[in-house]
């Protein structure tokens, strides 16, 4: 691709937005050219969703321009028109199309109907279902889904429900797709469907802005990079100009040379050891989604769990943690001593605490104070007879947080307005506070900037330092290389491979994942 | 990055500051409107505590319930249970009094056991639960009485019409004390407030009532006992409506199946107002407090300057929208 011998399809100059008194973006200069991947990275709060919402017509009041070239390959004096969308739905019409992190379909309706939403092909005020299931078809196999148009949204896996998304965008022609984390909840395959249909959308001069903090998608992705930080423009430059570490460097404003911290560690004796974990679908209790899972943990050690979405690394450790109600496991040894663990609170009892990947669903009261959320999972040690010690709830919160540096202005601060980040450090020092000897985290740096993820790698460090076993789930890779000190390879709930650390290479692992069955030592 | 609002309401950045500030609204009309100096006599203040101290009651239930994110529709016909329970405990079978109040708060506490149950361990929506309860509660004060109300006027066997003595325990509660400066039903609805107020603000149950309202699963994962903690909200709200109908026999003097119609709605109202989220984990007693003294004065101040009850709907209607506008501005 040549650039400069195009116009971008939409260019955005000086572009400044106040929240109150406080700019949160100011001078940014943005623009998209047709057939490109443009990656807008920065840590989280650096503006990026608020310059694309900008873009989308969610946020209406802003300082600058915005222009819109109509005709690609236009001469260079084509300085475009100005345009304001002033809804998401103006924004549409001029071929502008989000897709948002949270996905923005109603559950609750069908395919087409979500198709369409917004703008149905009506007659007379009617909806033409025959004229909308023909042209869903046409769109849903354009990105390569081949279900019914009257399926269900609610009954479809999330990785669809991302492709009826762009499928959406393919729908309204639009010719900027603004892609914002699509990946963050697909799994790999899925990640190479939307990577293959980001590549045919290129082919069709779509111009496309990907929001990603996966270092390893912008390498494979970008074709130009824009980093933003802290509400400021810090530049653009072709991806090949910008090697990760740089890029890493222009993010957050300093040299990270290591984003995972070395430590040499000692590995004790065995903590934690599981024998026939056994789950069964909910809905289907003939199938099982982990099937007689072994395994153990060593204190100080670091054991990662790899495998693809539905692996069911992330119902093993609900399961082993009682968040199911019931024990799923044959057998459970904690320090060699045999357990029972049929809910949450013996797990806690036993110092078992469990990370769920969903901070906002499963992790943290959002509504309720960072001291209320910390205290949470120990209050009963914490209450004497029941009576809560409020100056002894604000302290342990405040060694906890400090401990975990969580940025807030007081700690009787609703949960709610702290940055991801944070959330997820407050989430942490939940389970820190009851003293945990087994920590089971399922990604926990997900949606989390990369100063923050370093933060969390660090701790993670220093836990197992003082002898807490940790069992990490994690969807990136080098993450779980990095991290662990041991590898367990989950395969539609089996285990198909064990690695020891630095035996494994990114290859093997993905290929145990997808089924290859490998010789458990 | 805090979001600013230039209005007016930037000036109470908390719900505690905007049901203070809607309170005085309320304070400064009866000001404005004194009904020829009426509102700064004494006994209108008291009689304003007083008429809302019923409604008062059931509010203190229903916001522990709304905290957890549930809704207690069932209120007003447990008060009518308990009235009536309570004048044939001690009208017609002449049961100490102390006994009839202990026999009284456990069918109320029971009724709300059973909707707690509902809820809790079958998993019924609260909205669904309840209002089964109110139906049945109704039902069921409407079978024990016949349909009739219970007073001192009793048909015997042969037809005559006997009247029995009225029993001490209703003359003291609808007595004042404090040289008449206090109605005895009032000093009732605030020792129930302070209590479960400690409860909610002291208390393990109280911070967990919250998290239960804020974040179901996330507090299941904390193991947080989320169906005992709930089961406890309704039983508490069921003990409430118990209380609340003793204290209507004893003003009424006499037990009326039909008490307590529509004051669902009164009580919702009053918790609303304060500022409790109907979502559930935001709010508290504090608020009610204030919502509780918003309707009670506001209803007060209506009927001293003889606004007709219609008039006094439709004022009070417009002010719960207003008052719930004005919770709403600063939430983002």
């Amino acid at each position: 691709m040549d650039i400069n011998s195009l116009n971008p399809i939409i260019s955005m100059n000086n572009i400044g937005k106040k929240f109150g008194k406080i700019w949160v973006l100011k001078n940014i200069k943005f623009d998209i050219f047709p057939g490109e991947v443009h990656i807008l990275a920065g840590e989280n709060g650096a503006g990026k969703s608020t310059l694309m919402k900008i873009l989308s017509g969610v946020h209406t009041d802003y300082e600058g321009t915005m222009r819109m070239h109509s005709n690609h390959k236009g001469t260079l004096n084509n300085h475009g028109s100005i345009i304001h969308p002033s809804s998401p739905l103006e924004a549409n019409k001029l071929g502008i199309s989000i897709i948002h992190q949270e996905l923005s379909l109603i559950p609750s309706m069908n395919v087409q109907d979500n198709l369409f939403l917004g703008r149905p092909l009506t007659k007379a005020g009617f909806i033409q279902d025959e004229k909308q299931t023909i042209q869903a078809l046409t769109v849903l196999k354009e990105v390569g889904l081949n279900i019914s148009a009257y399926d269900m949204i609610e009954d479809l896996p999330i990785s669809m429900q991302q492709l009826i998304e762009i499928a959406k965008a393919i729908s309204i022609k639009a010719k900027v797709i603004i892609m914002d984390e699509p990946s963050s909840s697909l799994n790999n395959k899925d990640v190479e469907i939307l990577f293959a249909l980001i590549k045919k959308l290129k082919e069709q001069n779509c111009g496309i802005v990907y929001i990603s903090h996966k270092m390893d998608e912008i390498e494979r992705l970008a074709d130009r990079i824009t980093v933003l930080r802290d509400g400021e423009y810090v530049g653009t430059a072709l991806a090949k100009d910008l090697p990760i570490p740089l890029l890493i460097n222009w993010m957050v404003g300093r040299e990270m040379t290591n984003l995972f911290p070395k430590m040499d560690k000692s590995i004790g004796k065995e903590k934690l050891r599981v024998e026939n974990v056994n789950i069964y679908k909910s809905n289907d209790p003939s199938k099982k989604i982990v099937n007689n899972v072994n395994f153990s943990v060593n204190s100080g050690e670091i054991l990662g769990i790899a495998g693809l979405q539905g692996c069911g690394s992330s119902e093993l450790l609900m399961g082993i943690f009682g968040g199911y109600n019931k024990q799923l496991t044959e057998h459970i040894y904690l320090n060699g001593k045999e357990i029972s663990i049929i809910n949450p609170s013996d797990s806690i009892k036993n110092k078992i605490a469990l990370l769920t990947n969903d901070r906002k669903g499963t992790g943290l009261i959002l509504s309720m104070s960072i001291i209320a959320n910390i205290c949470m999972a120990g209050l009963k040690s914490l209450a004497t007879r029941g009576w809560r010690n409020k100056k002894n709830e604000a302290v342990i919160a405040k060694k906890h947080g400090s401990a975990l540096q969580i940025h807030a202005a007081s700690f009787d601060m609703e949960v709610n307005s702290l940055s991801g980040g944070n959330q997820q450090k407050v989430a942490i020092g939940k389970w820190l506070q009851i003293a945990p000897e087994v920590l089971l985290l399922d990604e926990p740096t997900r949606g989390i900037d990369v100063g923050a993820k370093h933060e969390i790698y660090s701790l993670m460090n220093e836990w197992t330092n003082r002898g807490i076993s940790i069992v990490l789930i994690t969807s990136e890779m080098p993450e779980l290389l990095a991290m662990s000190d041991r590898i367990l390879v989950l395969h539609r709930g089996e285990i198909t491979a064990e690695y020891k650390k630095n035996e494994a290479s990114a290859e093997d692992i993905l290929e145990a994942a997808m089924g290859k069955e490998k010789v458990r030592r | 990055m805090k979001i600013k609002n230039d209005n007016i309401f930037d000036l109470v950045k908390s719900s505690a500051g905007r049901a203070t500030v809607a309170f005085f609204l309320v304070i400064l009309l009866g000001v404005i409107f004194n009904a020829d100096g009426a509102f700064f006599k004494l006994g209108m203040h008291r009689d304003a505590l007083r008429q809302a101290s019923v409604f008062g009651i059931l509010a203190i239930g229903m916001t522990v319930v709304i905290i957890t994110g549930g809704i207690d529709l069932s209120v007003g016909s447990i008060l009518a249970v308990s009235a009536v329970t309570f004048s044939i405990l001690t009208i017609h079978l002449e049961w100490p009094a102390w006994i009839a109040i202990i026999a009284c708060i456990i069918v109320g506490g029971g009724l709300g056991a059973i909707s707690g149950s509902l809820i809790a361990f079958a998993k019924l929506q609260p909205f669904i639960a309840t209002l089964a309860m109110m139906t049945f509660a109704r039902g069921a004060a409407k079978y024990i009485t016949g349909g009739q109300k219970i007073s001192t006027y009793i048909t015997n066997a042969e037809g005559e019409v006997v009247i029995k003595k009225l029993p001490e325990i209703f003359k003291a509660i609808d007595s004042r004390i404090l040289g008449g400066n206090v109605a005895m039903v009032s000093i009732i609805f605030l020792i129930c407030l302070v209590v479960v107020w400690i409860f909610l603000s002291k208390h393990k149950w109280g911070r967990e009532l919250f998290s239960i309202g804020g974040n179901e699963e996330a507090s299941r994962l904390s193991g947080v006992p989320v169906k005992l903690t709930k089961f406890i909200a309704y039983t508490v709200s069921g003990a409430m409506c118990a209380i609340a109908g003793i204290a209507q026999a004893a003003q009424e003097t006499q037990g009326d199946p039909e008490a307590g119609g529509g004051y669902e709605l009164t009580a919702i109202a009053m918790v609303v107002i304060g500022g409790t989220s109907l979502n559930g984990g935001r709010g508290g007693m504090g608020l009610t407090l204030l919502g509780i003294l918003t309707i009670g004065y506001l209803e007060k101040i209506l009927s001293i300057n003889a606004v007709p009850e219609s008039g006094r709907l439709i004022i009070t209607g417009v002010i719960i929208v207003l008052a719930v506008l004005t919770q709403r501005k600063n939430k983002k």
